[in-house]
């Protein structure tokens, strides 16, 4: 059994109150009144050049809009890292359900450390849409087409409103997250359980196989809904048909990456010494593998609105290369070259700080793509990483460290009565 | 002058495999090793390099990319300049997003084709080579050992019959 040690107990409490302070200090410095706005932006040169050519009433315009923005920003920096966790979560999920689906033999010894990661989906997911919800309540005007003020004058918004409204928006919400925490839920049982029964029976481990298959089907469906409905429904005029494929490819590279992370953290801690380098190899490989699979999806969606040139779908990636031209291509250089450069050579996947160094630059550029997705429609040019978004980066990494090896600490760390189990601990590739 | 060989048979890879084991780790030098499929670990036990197809694979795949960039830029802004999508050709740089699936597509042909190539090249495999292997079973389900005799010939005998071999012959390979 593992047991949680103090000093990480410690730190993720710390990073929780770091992060509380940091987001407090965000919602308070936010402006309140246009001329707070404006004064706040004065010293630099947009808000310059705007107060000093523009007439009156232009200036008052764009006051507001101003305002808008910077009262935006700590409930975008705090959505950003809401998601993000709650993504990583959802992201070990899939791949979890996928390794009892093709019955795989090699990842076995891992399940546990996955069944840890996947426990955060339920509290972090509940936050995200607690999020919503404040959103939903106008709260903050993260989702415009939650304003009937907006709708009313918006004709592409109100051609949606069949799709995008209150009611039906928090019914497949809440839809969503019982279906991926009810699948969480029993098979984590079902996986505890068959620890405890002898190995001529496996029943538990068919049952877990019948419903990872099945979820697998409802997951690939809610995920790609999902990420409409709480990405990229904050462009409401924007869409694209492959993004559903590109979050989840975003989720599914960061939650792979946290698996090698900790895994490695609990091996360098005397735990798991059932996980040889052949499985730490088989996750670089992963890594590797999807870090260009997310290329090509970020590509496939880049270059074909590129290429189109059509005004309505081009102004989001205007957007990212005039106001985030450096976070935009920096995650490129992040996600998709670091990797591709360092991952390739075989003998480097099975070197475990390669790995750590690797994994720690691939989960915060994720974190970058997460923020180039939501920041650009709820703060505009007014984006910057500061006090709220390194705040609420450190609140939600401290909750999700908490509860992860929290749940780590309820089970022996290896499935025993797996029936793969000793396939897995010979594993050698 | 004529070399003899033993010729051991198999009917199984893992006998095979532990079969070589023991014959290496007695110090014999194992000539060849014929099987009607890969096995796996087979290169390790037989104390054979690493390939190094990797390396020359990632040479070949710069070079389709390098040929893939030269070759856009001369068909596509120096050879006939065209007006696609509103998009003049006017420079290399400002069109490149259009040219990479071309130089994905060029990397990975070059890549793949060159090393089958170069694995035949190394393996001495051409069109209408005549077979190397002295049994065709060995393409169908037997293994065979061939090792080369010195003044042991006895020893190795009991040796390979220990290590569960079905069938042993002595040939006299001409040079």
């Amino acid at each position: 059994m593992y047991t949680f040690p103090k000093r990480l107990k410690v730190f993720s409490l710390a990073c929780m109150i770091i992060g509380l302070l940091g987001l407090t200090y965000g919602f308070l410095s936010a402006p309140s009144t246009i001329e707070e706005a404006i004064e706040m932006t004065s010293s630099d040169h947009y808000g310059e050049t705007v107060s000093h050519n523009e007439g009156h009433e232009k200036d008052s315009n764009h006051g507001e809009h101003l305002l808008h923005k910077l009262q935006n920003k700590p409930w975008a920096a705090l959505y950003v890292s809401a998601f993000f966790f709650m993504m990583i979560s959802l992201g070990v999920l899939a791949f979890y359900a996928i390794q009892r689906a093709a019955q795989a033999g090699w990842s076995i010894v891992l399940y546990r450390v996955m069944e840890g990661i996947t426990a955060y989906l339920l509290p972090g997911g509940i936050i995200v849409i607690a999020i919503l919800v404040l959103s939903g309540l106008h709260f903050n005007h993260l989702f415009i087409w939650m304003d009937p003020e907006v709708v009313a004058h918006d004709e592409i918004i109100r051609n949606k409103s069949g799709y995008l409204n209150l009611p039906f928006f928090f019914a497949r919400a809440i839809f969503f997250l019982s279906g991926w925490v009810l699948y969480r839920y029993f098979s984590r049982k079902f996986s505890l359980k068959q620890d405890l029964t002898p190995s001529n029976d496996i029943s538990n481990h068919k049952k877990n196989f019948k419903i990872s298959a099945a979820f697998l089907v409802f997951y690939f469906v809610t995920e790609s809904v999902m990420s409409w409905d709480w990405v990229m429904s904050i462009d409401p005029h924007w869409f694209s048909t492959l993004f559903g494929w590109y979050v989840f490819a975003s989720m599914f590279v960061t939650g792979i990456t946290v698996i090698a992370l900790i895994t490695i953290y609990l091996k360098n801690n005397g735990y798991l010494d059932f996980v040889n380098d052949s499985h730490i190899h088989d996750l670089g490989k992963f890594m590797f593998a999807i870090s260009i699979f997310w290329t090509y999806l970020w590509f496939s969606q880049f270059m074909l609105i590129w290429y189109a040139n059509i005004p309505e779908e081009v102004t989001y990636f205007m957007t990212r290369i005039e106001d985030y031209n450096l976070p935009f291509f920096g995650m490129l250089v992040m996600n998709f070259i670091f990797p591709l450069i360092i991952l390739m050579n075989s003998d480097y996947k099975r070197v475990n700080y390669i790995i750590v160094m690797t994994g720690i630059v691939i989960v915060l550029g994720h974190y970058i793509d997460v923020f180039n997705m939501i920041m650009p429609s709820a703060v505009g040019d007014q984006w910057s990483i500061g006090i709220s978004e390194i705040g609420s980066f450190l609140f939600f990494f401290g909750l999700f460290v908490y509860i992860v090896f929290n749940e780590l600490t309820k089970a022996p760390l290896l499935a025993k009565g797996d029936p793969f189990v000793k396939e897995s601990k010979q594993y050698h590739y | 002058m004529s070399d003899k060989v033993i010729h051991a048979f198999y009917d199984d890879d893992d006998v095979l495999l532990s079969a070589v084991k023991e014959i290496v780790s007695k110090k014999h030098h194992i000539d060849e090793v014929y099987t009607p499929f890969p096995v796996h670990g087979l290169d390790k036990a037989l104390g054979l390099e690493g390939t190094r197809i990797a390396i020359m694979s990632f040479i070949y795949g710069c070079v389709g990319l390098a040929v893939a960039i030269l070759m856009m830029n001369h068909m596509m802004i120096v050879d006939w300049p065209q007006n696609i999508g509103g998009k003049p050709s006017f420079s290399y740089v400002s069109n490149m997003p259009a040219f990479v699936p071309i130089m994905f597509e060029m990397t990975v042909f070059f890549a793949a084709h060159l090393m089958v190539i170069t694995f035949y090249l190394r393996s001495r495999l051409w069109p209408f080579k005549k077979a190397e292997n002295p049994y065709p079973s060995t393409t169908d389900d037997k293994f065979l050992i061939e090792i080369g005799v010195g003044k042991n010939e006895k020893e190795l005998k009991a040796l390979i019959k220990k290590t569960g071999a079905i069938d042993i012959k002595i040939v006299e390979k001409p040079e």
